[in-house]
């Protein structure tokens, strides 16, 4: 339910970045997102058209990169992802674990014109 | 043309979180950010160790809830100052919101502040507030499987309350597999067992508190 501020900030650093640069237009941005983030793309989106409108993003497009979430197993020092839906280690059996990605949420680039 | 920008989508957040850190730190208050699900027992576990260790701590809350001041008037018949923030529909508290509310309070005069988030696993976890602790309240009818469904709270907190524990014998909930599961997503966490409701080890929890806020009063007299 926060989509509407994350809109918001997402769109005040691409434009702030996009005037830095000396553009006036915003054709795209690339963000990037941890599935662990809780933010839904869609709705992303549709706050994105409204809240963009007459600034130099209007129309612009939205790219989403997707990070899922990673393990780093402290046990036996593997990295694991949890494909298989079971809470272990699947080298050695054991829960002890780092969140190594997951949790990104940032504006990686900006296309401008 | 493509520009690397590579900036936090909430870093305008985290800016202003730093200084109600910095606020806080100044006037020797540790910021307690208390999560949960709505009903796990935020505002009793509050109310509770207000309670417990009110004689030796000088103690402010900040409530923050979508809409009514049912809480702050629960915290303010103690006699604890006080502050609503309602946040009008939004799903947690922002570092700004409680900004505002630091200036309402009177911070010379606490030790100990707890700011009771909105209700929710997801979204508090991504704002910070400027607080020293996070501490999160899980209660037993929730069930035992949330680390798995929300284990971006429980890798965040430094503290997990289980609550409600009077209610074991009546609900399904593996007490020692839920504690397996939080201890391997957060090595360092300190797990308490309490029962808000019959007192039954709230004060194992508020001396951790107590204690942690004496250590940051005594950290702050000695840097300054």
């Amino acid at each position: 339910m926060h989509e509407l501020p994350v809109t918001q900030g997402m769109l005040s650093i691409a434009l702030e970045h996009a005037e830095r640069a000396g553009s006036s237009r915003i054709t795209a941005i690339n963000l990037t997102i941890g599935e662990m983030s809780g933010i839904v793309d869609d709705s992303i989106q549709f706050y994105f058209d409204f809240v963009s409108k007459d600034t130099p993003a209007q129309g612009a497009l939205l790219n989403f990169e997707r990070v899922p979430a990673r393990f780093h197993c402290k046990a036996c020092d593997e990295d694991f992802s949890l494909d298989n839906g079971q809470w272990a280690c699947p080298h050695c059996g054991e829960w002890s674990v780092e969140i190594i990605a997951g949790r990104e949420f940032y504006v990686d680039s900006i296309e401008v014109e | 043309m493509k520009i690397r920008v590579v900036e936090d989508i909430l870093s305008a957040n985290d800016l202003l979180a730093e200084e109600n850190a910095a606020v806080l730190a100044d006037r020797s208050v540790l910021a307690v950010n208390v999560m949960a699900s709505p009903g796990a027992g935020k505002t009793s576990l509050i109310v509770q160790t207000i309670d417990t260790i009110r004689d030796q701590i000088r103690i402010g809350v900040i409530e923050g809830d979508i809409a009514s001041r049912v809480d702050a008037d629960t915290i303010e018949a103690l006699g604890i100052p006080v502050v609503q923030i309602n946040t009008g529909g939004t799903c947690h508290l922002d570092a700004n919101m409680v900004q505002g509310a630091l200036n309402q309070l009177p911070l010379g005069d606490l030790d100990l502040l707890f700011i009771e988030n909105v209700g929710n696993l997801i979204c508090p976890t991504d704002f910070a507030l400027g607080e020293a602790l996070k501490v999160m309240v899980a209660s037993v009818p929730e069930g035992d499987d949330k680390p798995y469904k929300y284990p971006g709270m429980f890798a965040a907190v430094d503290a997990i309350v289980i609550n409600k524990i009077d209610l074991l014998p009546y609900v399904q909930f593996d007490l020692e597999g839920f504690r397996r599961l939080v201890v391997g997503l957060n090595t360092d966490v300190q797990v308490f067992e309490v029962s808000c409701k019959t007192g039954e080890g709230v004060e194992a929890w508020a001396d951790w508190v107590a204690q942690k806020t004496e250590r940051f009063t005594v950290s702050r007299e000695q840097s300054s």
